[in-house]
């Protein structure tokens, strides 16, 4: 058995009180290609910033060829041959690949004296070992994102890396470029290399790797030989725990149909002929893996990108949504992801998020009146149960479910008919995640057409009345609410259904 | 999450408005020694005609308070101000009636704004970089077009033709007006809240349905406006225009704002702060001349202060993790 290039052992991380990585195990042999499979926040990529050195584990063991490394930082492991290739590489667009390599691989010393030819030389003998057609001298703003990943594999190969991580490299690739870098990986491979892999393609792991490991709630639920396992094993795997939470239950009965999409795309944004209803009363959840066009579709319905195809039809009226304010003027609200950055204005206090979209409705003639502010505000902290000191507190000051909280206010003042939601409980602890699912259960029971979308697999299958699956920019399938998990992940992936076209 | 304890009533209003009482308490310092050390500060004319003096830059202060709380710059109101007086002392001396001359020198303002307004906002250009070319180029245009040369103003014009004393009453009356007026808007009003939003996170406030290209551009525009009234109220002060003049208002005006505790990368404080920092500036100079120290000093000194109000913001950010 070739001798390991890796081995963690029992690896716990957790970020503030969320455990990202419960004792993970997980080994890599040289001249292998491991490939790591899991659902979006399964703990792949805290993995990875383990063994990068990014981030340093809370408890246990990294094995590096035989050696115990403690407090590794990312220079260090550099040093010790591991070199990790993004999806988004790294690159500086402005330089050339000669220099970008050069910066990665020569000393770090402001005042020698640059062997120009040497540099030149050496990039042209990398990218010639990796069998990539790009001249040294072209800047990298030029490039191709797979002709960059080829230089960041380049820069890897120089550094004399023996560990290389790629992550999700084939996600913004075509065909043939892809199989160039599956050429480049097995030559990575044949030259004793180990490669961690990871990868959301099922096709090409079984083409591809050697091992796979499939992380799962950040704990490793095992590793087998590809020609051990086959695809419906691993989507098991990757699914497999039971619905813990409990979801409160869908009480509503759907009423007519609010929302209606026809072939509604968008070149700028990749969204591509997406077609479905929304009615009264219903939650529909759009599940997918990040990436799938999901959040681009949610800001076509609310103006941030305007759809150039199709149709959008509000209670049976076509409608054009050019504008967030036209989206609100019609009754579309939109509670962004990422609350921390943009949901709510961190600076302002609660009242003046909770009526930024409703100032018109709120403050006729421009002129604020703070005791109808007021008297909102205190309306939703009392009914959406918001902790915080008063209408005067800022955002910022708030735990994260309180900011959604306020966030979702800010939209259920516009009174709307269509609550898009976009990972809503992301990053809140567990006793706000559930009062949030209760909130969106009783706004649906009011005659809402609620459309969640969430990562959370589990909260998507306990949450729909119907799931709608989308995968490159296209809604794949769009399926009844109480679907198995292992069937919604198999549209996520693109594995057709057994029987199913 | 941080700890945000809840305080309420003066105390509260003490803890969140701490860096503007701070300023507003130098001030008082400055004014209180004086009137201990140099009680000749006091007199009434002079002291008149150094309030009279900082009235424009008040003005100007006013708008780039709320182009900064906005998260912009602009470094070409100085030559703004320039064209302004050219074009309106131009336009007097060719025997226009003084509200016709007043209006033309605002309108020519809020062109010249909304051209940076229409830069920044629509072309997403850094307002930094419009702003510098809009300055040079305003500034040698003039140059250009009157090679130097003074504009000579009727004599009607002077102090509106109110007399010395009445007319300095007046400008000062104005910029207050100016100041009060934009101060209660921004507390009072949708538009202000919006500056304010747009500032502390653009794309939060884009999210929320604003518009937060319309704000940038509207705070230009006005900007610009206020330049021209600016420039009015400066040019009655003189009998000629000299096209030179203003030369060095962005940075009083920019010095204002921050010193008042406006936060450079926008979305955070007032107009009475900014009110109180031109205050404390423009008091240095008269201060050093009733003290009787060499005036050589008063550069060193403003700097000094904007400085430690520059220090005093950073510490503020640290503190709150922003």
């Amino acid at each position: 058995m070739p001798p390991h290039l890796l081995e963690l052992r029992n690896i716990t991380k957790s970020y503030l009180d969320v455990k990202a990585l419960r004792g993970v195990d997980f080994d890599l042999r040289a001249g292998e290609v491991h490939a790591l499979l899991g659902e979006n926040g399964a703990g792949k990529s805290t993995l990875i910033k383990v063994i990068t050195g990014a981030h340093a584990p809370d408890d246990g063991t990294i094995v590096i060829a035989g050696e115990t490394v403690s407090g590794l930082s990312p220079d260090a492991a550099r040093r010790l041959g591991v070199a990790c290739i993004y999806q988004q590489p790294a690159l500086f667009p402005a330089l050339t690949v000669a220099e970008n390599i050069a910066l990665r691989l020569e000393p770090a010393s402001g005042f020698r004296k640059v062997d120009w030819p040497a540099r030149r030389e050496r990039a042209a003998g990398l990218l010639t070992r990796i069998g990539a057609d790009i001249s040294p001298e072209t800047e990298v703003c030029r490039l191709s994102m797979p002709e960059q990943q080829l230089v960041e594999i380049a820069c890897a190969l120089g550094a004399g890396a023996r560990i290389v991580i790629m992550d999700e490299p084939t996600a913004s690739l075509t065909q043939k470029e892809q199989h160039l870098l599956f050429a480049v990986v097995s030559d990575l491979r044949d030259s004793g290399v180990g490669v961690i892999y990871i990868s959301h393609r099922l096709d090409e792991i079984f083409s591809l790797a050697d091992r796979v490991t499939v992380l799962r709630d950040g704990e490793s639920v095992g590793t087998n030989p590809v020609d051990e396992i086959n695809e419906s094993a691993l989507i098991q795997m990757m699914v497999g725990r039971e619905v813990a939470q409990i979801y409160p239950p869908s009480e509503s009965e759907p009423g007519e149909v609010v929302l209606s999409l026809r072939e509604v795309g968008c070149a700028a944004s990749g969204v591509k002929g997406v077609s479905f209803d929304v009615r009264a009363g219903e939650v529909f959840g759009l599940a997918g893996l990040v990436g799938a066009g999901r959040t681009e579709l949610a800001r076509i319905l609310f103006g941030l990108t305007p759809a150039d195809a199709g149709e959008i039809r509000l209670r049976d009226a076509v409608v054009t949504v050019h504008s967030p304010r036209d989206a609100v003027a019609r009754g579309i609200a939109y509670v962004p992801e990422d609350r921390r950055r943009h949901g709510v204005v961190l600076e302002m206090p609660i009242a003046q998020n909770m009526t930024m979209a409703v100032h018109r409705i709120l403050f006729p003639g421009s002129w604020l009146r703070f005791g109808a502010e007021r008297r909102l505000t205190l309306d939703y902290i009392r009914d959406l149960a918001v902790k915080a000191w008063g209408p005067e507190a800022p955002a910022g000051s708030l735990s994260g479910g309180n900011q959604q909280k306020v966030s979702l206010a800010r939209w259920l003042a516009t009174k709307p008919s269509v609550l898009i939601m976009d990972e809503p409980t992301q990053g809140v602890d567990v006793g706000a995640k559930s009062e949030i699912h209760r909130i969106v259960r009783g706004l649906a029971k009011k005659g809402l057409a609620v459309i969640l979308i969430s990562s959370d697999l589990p909260e998507v299958l306990g949450m729909s009345d119907r799931i709608g699956v989308m995968r490159g920019g296209r809604l794949t399938a769009v399926l009844p609410g109480k679907s198995s998990a292992s069937t919604v992940m198999a549209a996520a992936l693109g594995q057709a259904e057994k029987g199913a076209a | 999450m941080k700890a945000d304890t809840p305080v309420a009533g003066i105390a509260g209003g003490l803890v969140r408005y701490s860096r503007e009482f701070s300023v507003a308490f130098a001030l008082l310092a400055v004014l209180g020694g004086l009137a201990v050390l140099a009680p000749s500060f006091y007199q009434p004319q002079p002291l008149l005609s150094l309030v009279t003096r900082e009235a424009p830059t008040l003005v100007i202060a006013c708008g780039m308070a709320l182009v900064i709380i906005g998260r912009q710059i602009d470094i070409s109101v100085g030559s703004q101000f320039a064209v302004c007086a050219v074009c309106a002392g131009v336009l007097a001396s060719m025997g226009w009636p003084t509200p016709v001359v007043l209006l033309a020198s605002i309108g020519c303002g809020v062109l010249m704004g909304s051209i940076n307004g229409l830069l920044v906002a629509g072309l997403g250009l850094p307002s930094i970089v419009v702003t510098l070319a809009t300055m040079v180029t305003w500034r040698e245009g003039l140059r250009w077009l009157r090679q130097g040369e003074f504009v000579n103003l009727p004599d009607g014009l002077q102090w509106f033709g109110l007399g010395q004393v009445a007319g300095q009453w007046s400008l000062v009356a104005t910029s207050l007006v100016i100041l009060v007026v934009i101060a209660l808007a921004m507390r009072r009003m949708a538009a202000g809240r919006f500056i304010y939003a747009v500032g502390a996170d653009a794309e939060a406030a884009r999210l929320a349905g604003l518009r937060p290209h319309w704000v940038t551009f509207a705070t230009f525009a006005l900007l610009g406006g206020l330049a021209g009234l600016a420039a009015m109220l400066n040019l009655v002060q003189s009998p000629q225009v000299d096209p030179k003049m203003g030369t060095g208002l962005e940075l009083k005006a920019i010095a204002a704002v921050v010193v008042g505790g406006v936060a450079i990368s926008g979305g955070r404080g007032n107009l009475w702060g900014v009110f109180a920092g031109l205050l404390l500036l423009a008091t240095v100079s008269p201060a050093l001349t009733h003290l009787r120290i060499e005036a050589y000093w008063e550069k060193a000194i403003q700097g000094t202060i904007i400085l430690l109000a520059v220090i005093a913001d950073g510490l503020r950010t640290r503190k709150t993790g922003a």
